[in-house]
Protein backbone atom coordinates (compact mmCIF):
# COMPACT_ATOMS: atom_id res chain seq x y z
CA UNK A 1 0.00 0.00 0.00
CA UNK A 2 1.20 3.52 -0.94
CA UNK A 3 2.03 6.03 1.69
CA UNK A 4 -0.39 9.62 1.55
CA UNK A 5 1.35 12.59 1.44
CA UNK A 6 -1.05 15.39 3.15
CA UNK A 7 -0.75 19.28 3.28
CA UNK A 8 -3.54 21.70 4.73
CA UNK A 9 -4.15 24.83 2.93
CA UNK A 10 -5.47 27.20 4.94
CA UNK A 11 -7.17 30.16 3.34
CA UNK A 12 -9.30 32.28 5.34
CA UNK A 13 -9.49 30.74 7.93
CA UNK A 14 -10.89 27.10 6.41
CA UNK A 15 -7.96 24.79 6.36
CA UNK A 16 -8.32 22.29 4.05
CA UNK A 17 -6.77 18.93 3.80
CA UNK A 18 -5.14 17.93 0.59
CA UNK A 19 -4.11 13.88 0.41
CA UNK A 20 -1.80 12.38 -2.48
CA UNK A 21 -0.30 9.64 -3.20
CA UNK A 22 2.66 11.38 -4.78
CA UNK A 23 5.27 12.64 -2.90
CA UNK A 24 7.08 15.62 -5.56
CA UNK A 25 3.37 17.01 -5.87
CA UNK A 26 2.98 17.33 -2.41
CA UNK A 27 6.03 19.64 -2.50
CA UNK A 28 4.18 20.91 -5.62
CA UNK A 29 1.56 22.11 -3.22
CA UNK A 30 3.88 22.93 -0.52
CA UNK A 31 5.22 25.45 -2.76
CA UNK A 32 2.76 26.47 -4.44
CA UNK A 33 0.68 27.70 -1.07
CA UNK A 34 3.77 28.70 0.65
CA UNK A 35 2.39 31.15 3.46
CA UNK A 36 -1.10 29.32 3.47
CA UNK A 37 0.04 26.25 4.93
CA UNK A 38 -1.02 25.10 7.95
CA UNK A 39 0.02 22.06 10.10
CA UNK A 40 -1.78 23.31 14.02
CA UNK A 41 -5.45 23.75 12.72
CA UNK A 42 -8.06 20.61 12.05
CA UNK A 43 -9.16 21.11 8.60
CA UNK A 44 -12.77 20.72 8.36
CA UNK A 45 -12.62 19.31 4.67
CA UNK A 46 -10.58 16.96 3.12
CA UNK A 47 -9.53 15.95 -0.60
CA UNK A 48 -7.91 12.75 -1.83
CA UNK A 49 -6.15 13.99 -5.12
CA UNK A 50 -5.98 11.19 -7.89
CA UNK A 51 -3.27 12.46 -10.02
CA UNK A 52 -3.68 10.91 -14.10
CA UNK A 53 -1.71 11.22 -16.95
CA UNK A 54 -2.50 14.25 -19.16
CA UNK A 55 -4.89 12.65 -21.95
CA UNK A 56 -6.87 14.53 -24.94
CA UNK A 57 -9.87 13.49 -22.35
CA UNK A 58 -8.09 16.25 -20.13
CA UNK A 59 -6.96 18.92 -21.75
CA UNK A 60 -10.35 19.90 -23.84
CA UNK A 61 -11.38 23.15 -23.18
CA UNK A 62 -15.17 21.99 -21.41
CA UNK A 63 -16.27 25.52 -19.32
CA UNK A 64 -16.78 24.63 -15.68
CA UNK A 65 -19.53 22.99 -14.41
CA UNK A 66 -20.61 22.90 -11.02
CA UNK A 67 -23.96 20.83 -10.04
CA UNK A 68 -25.21 19.56 -6.79
CA UNK A 69 -26.74 15.55 -6.80
CA UNK A 70 -27.59 13.91 -4.08
CA UNK A 71 -26.30 15.64 -1.27
CA UNK A 72 -22.77 16.16 -3.26
CA UNK A 73 -20.77 19.14 -4.91
CA UNK A 74 -19.65 17.68 -8.56
CA UNK A 75 -17.17 20.00 -10.11
CA UNK A 76 -15.79 19.29 -13.48
CA UNK A 77 -13.81 21.21 -16.46
CA UNK A 78 -11.80 20.18 -19.19
CA UNK A 79 -9.00 19.71 -16.78
CA UNK A 80 -10.51 17.90 -13.52
CA UNK A 81 -13.09 15.99 -11.96
CA UNK A 82 -13.84 16.73 -8.40
CA UNK A 83 -16.63 15.49 -6.08
CA UNK A 84 -17.38 17.25 -2.72
CA UNK A 85 -19.81 16.03 -0.09
CA UNK A 86 -20.09 19.02 2.23
CA UNK A 87 -21.62 17.13 4.87
CA UNK A 88 -19.10 14.74 5.27
CA UNK A 89 -16.08 16.98 4.82
CA UNK A 90 -14.87 14.81 2.00
CA UNK A 91 -14.30 15.27 -1.67
CA UNK A 92 -11.74 13.87 -4.22
CA UNK A 93 -10.42 15.43 -7.09
CA UNK A 94 -9.20 13.98 -10.33
CA UNK A 95 -6.74 16.22 -12.59
CA UNK A 96 -2.97 15.51 -13.76
CA UNK A 97 0.00 17.14 -11.88
CA UNK A 98 -0.17 20.59 -12.64
CA UNK A 99 -1.46 23.71 -10.03
CA UNK A 100 -4.02 25.14 -12.11
CA UNK A 101 -6.41 23.01 -11.60
CA UNK A 102 -6.63 22.09 -7.62
CA UNK A 103 -5.97 25.77 -7.54
CA UNK A 104 -10.01 26.19 -9.25
CA UNK A 105 -10.86 23.19 -7.27
CA UNK A 106 -9.98 25.47 -4.19
CA UNK A 107 -11.46 28.79 -5.43
CA UNK A 108 -14.87 27.02 -6.52
CA UNK A 109 -15.31 24.60 -2.87
CA UNK A 110 -14.28 27.87 -0.99
CA UNK A 111 -17.22 30.07 -2.83
CA UNK A 112 -19.40 27.09 -1.82
CA UNK A 113 -18.42 27.10 1.49
CA UNK A 114 -18.37 30.96 1.71
CA UNK A 115 -22.17 31.23 0.20
CA UNK A 116 -23.75 29.11 3.14
CA UNK A 117 -22.38 31.88 5.60
CA UNK A 118 -23.09 34.95 4.33
CA UNK A 119 -19.21 35.73 2.48
CA UNK A 120 -18.00 35.62 -1.39
CA UNK A 121 -14.98 35.07 -3.40
CA UNK A 122 -14.78 38.72 -5.72
CA UNK A 123 -12.77 39.70 -8.42
CA UNK A 124 -10.80 42.54 -6.53
CA UNK A 125 -7.95 43.47 -4.88
CA UNK A 126 -7.45 44.01 -1.66
CA UNK A 127 -5.22 45.78 1.16
CA UNK A 128 -4.85 46.29 4.61
CA UNK A 129 -4.20 49.82 5.61
CA UNK A 130 -4.00 50.95 9.27
CA UNK A 131 -5.72 48.09 10.47
CA UNK A 132 -8.60 48.32 8.19
CA UNK A 133 -9.19 46.01 5.01
CA UNK A 134 -9.52 47.76 1.23
CA UNK A 135 -11.34 46.17 -1.59
CA UNK A 136 -11.13 47.29 -5.34
CA UNK A 137 -13.23 45.69 -7.82
CA UNK A 138 -13.50 44.97 -10.98
CA UNK A 139 -12.95 42.90 -14.07
CA UNK A 140 -9.86 42.69 -16.24
CA UNK A 141 -8.32 45.94 -17.18
CA UNK A 142 -10.38 47.60 -14.62
CA UNK A 143 -6.65 48.42 -12.34
CA UNK A 144 -6.87 45.60 -9.78
CA UNK A 145 -3.35 45.18 -10.66
CA UNK A 146 -2.57 48.89 -11.09
CA UNK A 147 -3.85 49.69 -7.57
CA UNK A 148 -2.07 46.80 -6.58
CA UNK A 149 1.36 47.69 -7.89
CA UNK A 150 1.17 51.52 -6.81
CA UNK A 151 0.18 50.36 -2.88
CA UNK A 152 2.07 52.28 -0.85
CA UNK A 153 5.24 50.21 1.56
CA UNK A 154 2.43 50.79 4.79
CA UNK A 155 -0.35 48.58 2.43
CA UNK A 156 -0.42 44.88 3.56
CA UNK A 157 -1.50 43.17 0.05
CA UNK A 158 -4.20 40.41 0.69
CA UNK A 159 -4.26 39.46 -2.86
CA UNK A 160 -4.32 41.93 -6.55
CA UNK A 161 -6.61 39.41 -8.00
CA UNK A 162 -9.31 37.35 -6.10
CA UNK A 163 -11.03 38.71 -2.63
CA UNK A 164 -11.83 36.43 0.29
CA UNK A 165 -14.49 38.16 2.41
CA UNK A 166 -15.80 36.27 5.17
CA UNK A 167 -18.93 37.17 6.93
CA UNK A 168 -18.80 36.87 11.30
CA UNK A 169 -21.96 38.32 12.85
CA UNK A 170 -22.44 41.82 11.15
CA UNK A 171 -18.54 41.65 10.72
CA UNK A 172 -17.16 41.26 7.28
CA UNK A 173 -13.31 40.73 7.14
CA UNK A 174 -11.07 40.25 4.03
CA UNK A 175 -8.70 38.02 4.11
CA UNK A 176 -5.49 37.35 2.16
CA UNK A 177 -5.40 34.62 -0.96
CA UNK A 178 -2.65 32.83 -2.71
CA UNK A 179 -4.53 33.54 -5.94
CA UNK A 180 -2.62 35.90 -7.74
CA UNK A 181 -2.75 37.69 -10.84
CA UNK A 182 -0.78 39.86 -13.08
CA UNK A 183 1.03 40.81 -10.26
CA UNK A 184 2.62 37.37 -9.66
CA UNK A 185 2.80 38.06 -5.83
CA UNK A 186 0.85 35.65 -3.56
CA UNK A 187 -1.07 37.82 -0.91
CA UNK A 188 -0.07 38.23 2.54
CA UNK A 189 -2.50 35.53 4.51
CA UNK A 190 -3.87 38.07 7.19
CA UNK A 191 -6.73 39.94 7.72
CA UNK A 192 -8.92 42.97 8.66
CA UNK A 193 -11.93 43.91 8.46
CA UNK A 194 -14.01 45.12 5.47
CA UNK A 195 -13.94 49.49 5.66
CA UNK A 196 -14.62 49.86 2.07
CA UNK A 197 -15.30 48.41 -1.45
CA UNK A 198 -13.85 50.24 -4.05
CA UNK A 199 -15.30 49.64 -7.65
CA UNK A 200 -12.43 50.58 -10.09
CA UNK A 201 -12.56 52.96 -12.93
CA UNK A 202 -9.64 54.81 -14.43
CA UNK A 203 -10.00 58.77 -15.64
CA UNK A 204 -8.05 61.78 -15.62
CA UNK A 205 -8.84 62.70 -12.27
CA UNK A 206 -8.68 60.68 -8.74
CA UNK A 207 -12.14 61.02 -7.10
CA UNK A 208 -14.85 58.97 -4.78
CA UNK A 209 -17.83 58.83 -6.03
CA UNK A 210 -21.23 57.19 -4.11
CA UNK A 211 -23.35 54.55 -5.89
CA UNK A 212 -27.06 54.02 -5.30
CA UNK A 213 -28.03 50.66 -3.11
CA UNK A 214 -29.01 48.67 -6.50
CA UNK A 215 -25.90 49.89 -8.67
CA UNK A 216 -23.80 48.76 -5.90
CA UNK A 217 -25.55 45.34 -5.46
CA UNK A 218 -25.42 45.28 -9.54
CA UNK A 219 -21.77 46.13 -9.57
CA UNK A 220 -21.21 43.48 -6.82
CA UNK A 221 -22.97 40.41 -8.41
CA UNK A 222 -20.90 41.16 -11.70
CA UNK A 223 -17.84 40.61 -9.45
CA UNK A 224 -18.73 37.73 -7.12
CA UNK A 225 -17.21 34.39 -8.27
CA UNK A 226 -19.83 32.31 -8.65
CA UNK A 227 -20.04 28.71 -10.59
CA UNK A 228 -22.78 26.75 -9.61
CA UNK A 229 -26.43 26.54 -11.42
CA UNK A 230 -28.16 25.66 -8.23
CA UNK A 231 -31.52 27.92 -7.93
CA UNK A 232 -30.85 28.19 -3.71
CA UNK A 233 -27.22 28.96 -4.11
CA UNK A 234 -27.89 31.78 -6.09
CA UNK A 235 -30.40 33.00 -3.53
CA UNK A 236 -27.78 32.70 -1.21
CA UNK A 237 -25.19 34.82 -3.15
CA UNK A 238 -27.51 37.12 -4.02
CA UNK A 239 -28.78 37.82 -0.30
CA UNK A 240 -25.12 38.12 0.91
CA UNK A 241 -24.34 40.86 -2.06
CA UNK A 242 -27.58 42.86 -0.29
CA UNK A 243 -26.63 42.05 3.12
CA UNK A 244 -22.81 43.58 2.29
CA UNK A 245 -24.30 46.31 0.49
CA UNK A 246 -26.21 47.16 3.65
CA UNK A 247 -23.44 47.19 5.73
CA UNK A 248 -20.05 48.31 3.97
CA UNK A 249 -19.93 51.64 2.21
CA UNK A 250 -19.20 50.95 -1.64
CA UNK A 251 -17.88 53.87 -3.79
CA UNK A 252 -16.88 54.62 -7.32
CA UNK A 253 -13.38 55.20 -7.30
CA UNK A 254 -11.66 56.98 -10.13
CA UNK A 255 -8.00 57.17 -10.23
CA UNK A 256 -5.21 58.02 -12.37
CA UNK A 257 -2.30 55.72 -12.40
CA UNK A 258 0.43 57.17 -9.99
CA UNK A 259 0.51 56.83 -6.38
CA UNK A 260 -1.71 59.73 -5.28
CA UNK A 261 -4.57 57.71 -5.48
CA UNK A 262 -3.76 56.10 -2.20
CA UNK A 263 -3.95 59.44 -0.98
CA UNK A 264 -8.03 58.99 -0.78
CA UNK A 265 -7.48 55.66 1.33
CA UNK A 266 -6.77 55.96 4.65
CA UNK B 1 -60.62 40.07 -23.57
CA UNK B 2 -59.22 36.75 -20.95
CA UNK B 3 -58.25 37.91 -17.68
CA UNK B 4 -54.33 37.62 -16.14
CA UNK B 5 -53.67 36.68 -13.19
CA UNK B 6 -49.89 37.02 -11.85
CA UNK B 7 -47.89 35.21 -9.29
CA UNK B 8 -44.17 36.17 -8.06
CA UNK B 9 -42.04 32.84 -8.72
CA UNK B 10 -40.19 31.15 -6.07
CA UNK B 11 -36.98 30.68 -8.12
CA UNK B 12 -36.15 34.27 -7.51
CA UNK B 13 -34.55 36.34 -4.67
CA UNK B 14 -35.96 39.75 -4.23
CA UNK B 15 -34.96 42.72 -1.17
CA UNK B 16 -35.97 46.00 -0.69
CA UNK B 17 -32.47 47.61 -0.34
CA UNK B 18 -31.83 51.65 -0.10
CA UNK B 19 -35.98 52.12 -1.15
CA UNK B 20 -35.51 49.84 -4.36
CA UNK B 21 -36.83 46.48 -5.04
CA UNK B 22 -34.17 44.30 -6.61
CA UNK B 23 -34.90 40.64 -7.77
CA UNK B 24 -32.35 38.62 -9.31
CA UNK B 25 -33.76 35.47 -11.28
CA UNK B 26 -32.04 32.08 -9.78
CA UNK B 27 -32.46 30.76 -13.38
CA UNK B 28 -30.19 32.60 -15.50
CA UNK B 29 -29.16 35.26 -12.87
CA UNK B 30 -30.57 38.20 -14.64
CA UNK B 31 -30.53 41.38 -12.53
CA UNK B 32 -33.94 43.63 -12.43
CA UNK B 33 -34.34 46.95 -10.17
CA UNK B 34 -37.97 47.97 -10.25
CA UNK B 35 -39.15 51.62 -9.96
CA UNK B 36 -42.33 52.46 -7.77
CA UNK B 37 -44.84 51.30 -9.90
CA UNK B 38 -43.11 47.60 -10.85
CA UNK B 39 -42.43 47.00 -7.06
CA UNK B 40 -46.56 48.09 -6.32
CA UNK B 41 -47.32 45.31 -8.83
CA UNK B 42 -44.70 42.84 -8.45
CA UNK B 43 -46.07 42.92 -4.46
CA UNK B 44 -49.64 42.71 -5.41
CA UNK B 45 -48.89 39.60 -7.66
CA UNK B 46 -50.63 37.71 -5.45
CA UNK B 47 -51.68 34.88 -7.66
CA UNK B 48 -55.04 35.55 -7.07
CA UNK B 49 -55.69 39.30 -7.93
CA UNK B 50 -56.58 39.85 -11.85
CA UNK B 51 -53.64 42.12 -13.13
CA UNK B 52 -56.53 44.60 -14.67
CA UNK B 53 -57.45 45.21 -10.76
CA UNK B 54 -53.87 45.51 -9.40
CA UNK B 55 -53.85 48.15 -12.01
CA UNK B 56 -57.04 49.59 -11.80
CA UNK B 57 -56.14 49.53 -7.73
CA UNK B 58 -53.15 50.44 -7.48
CA UNK B 59 -51.57 51.76 -10.44
CA UNK B 60 -54.39 54.01 -11.60
CA UNK B 61 -55.34 55.40 -7.59
CA UNK B 62 -51.95 55.50 -6.21
CA UNK B 63 -49.75 56.93 -8.44
CA UNK B 64 -52.52 58.68 -10.66
CA UNK B 65 -51.47 57.25 -13.83
CA UNK B 66 -54.23 57.13 -17.06
CA UNK B 67 -55.56 53.90 -17.30
CA UNK B 68 -54.49 53.35 -20.64
CA UNK B 69 -51.21 54.09 -20.08
CA UNK B 70 -50.80 52.41 -16.86
CA UNK B 71 -52.50 49.24 -18.35
CA UNK B 72 -49.78 49.05 -21.65
CA UNK B 73 -47.14 49.32 -19.60
CA UNK B 74 -47.93 46.81 -16.60
CA UNK B 75 -48.52 44.21 -19.57
CA UNK B 76 -45.01 45.68 -20.82
CA UNK B 77 -43.52 45.12 -17.32
CA UNK B 78 -45.27 41.22 -16.50
CA UNK B 79 -44.14 40.16 -20.21
CA UNK B 80 -40.50 41.26 -19.52
CA UNK B 81 -40.28 39.36 -16.08
CA UNK B 82 -42.33 36.30 -17.44
CA UNK B 83 -39.65 35.86 -20.02
CA UNK B 84 -37.39 35.55 -17.40
CA UNK B 85 -39.76 33.25 -15.19
CA UNK B 86 -39.42 36.00 -12.44
CA UNK B 87 -43.37 36.09 -12.96
CA UNK B 88 -45.67 33.16 -13.66
CA UNK B 89 -48.78 34.20 -15.73
CA UNK B 90 -52.22 32.41 -16.07
CA UNK B 91 -55.31 33.43 -17.44
CA UNK B 92 -56.80 31.70 -14.36
CA UNK B 93 -56.51 32.10 -10.54
CA UNK B 94 -53.41 29.79 -9.45
CA UNK B 95 -54.72 27.42 -7.36
CA UNK B 96 -51.85 27.54 -4.91
CA UNK B 97 -49.58 30.74 -5.71
CA UNK B 98 -46.07 29.65 -5.64
CA UNK B 99 -45.63 33.05 -4.36
CA UNK B 100 -41.90 34.41 -3.24
CA UNK B 101 -41.99 36.66 -0.23
CA UNK B 102 -42.35 40.56 -1.71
Amino acid sequence: MSRSHEIAVDIGGMPILLRTQDSSFRQLLARRYAGFVDSSSSPRFAFDIDLVTPSPEMESDEEVHVEMQDGQWHLRRGDFRARWDPRAGQGSIRQSANPYSIDSVLRIVHTLILAQEGGFLLHAASAIRHGRAFLFSGMSGAGKTTISRLAPPDATLLTDEVSYVRRTGDEYRACGTPFAGELARVGENRSAPVDTLFLLAQGPENKIEPLSAAEAVRCLLRNILFFAEDVELVKLVFRAACEFVDRVPVRRLTFVPDQRVWDLIQ
Amino acid sequence: MTEKYIARSTAIAARMLGGEMMIMSAVDSTFFTLNQVATAIWQAADGRTPLAEIVARIVCEEFDVEPEVARRDAEQFVDELAQHGILLVSDRPFENPPVEAA
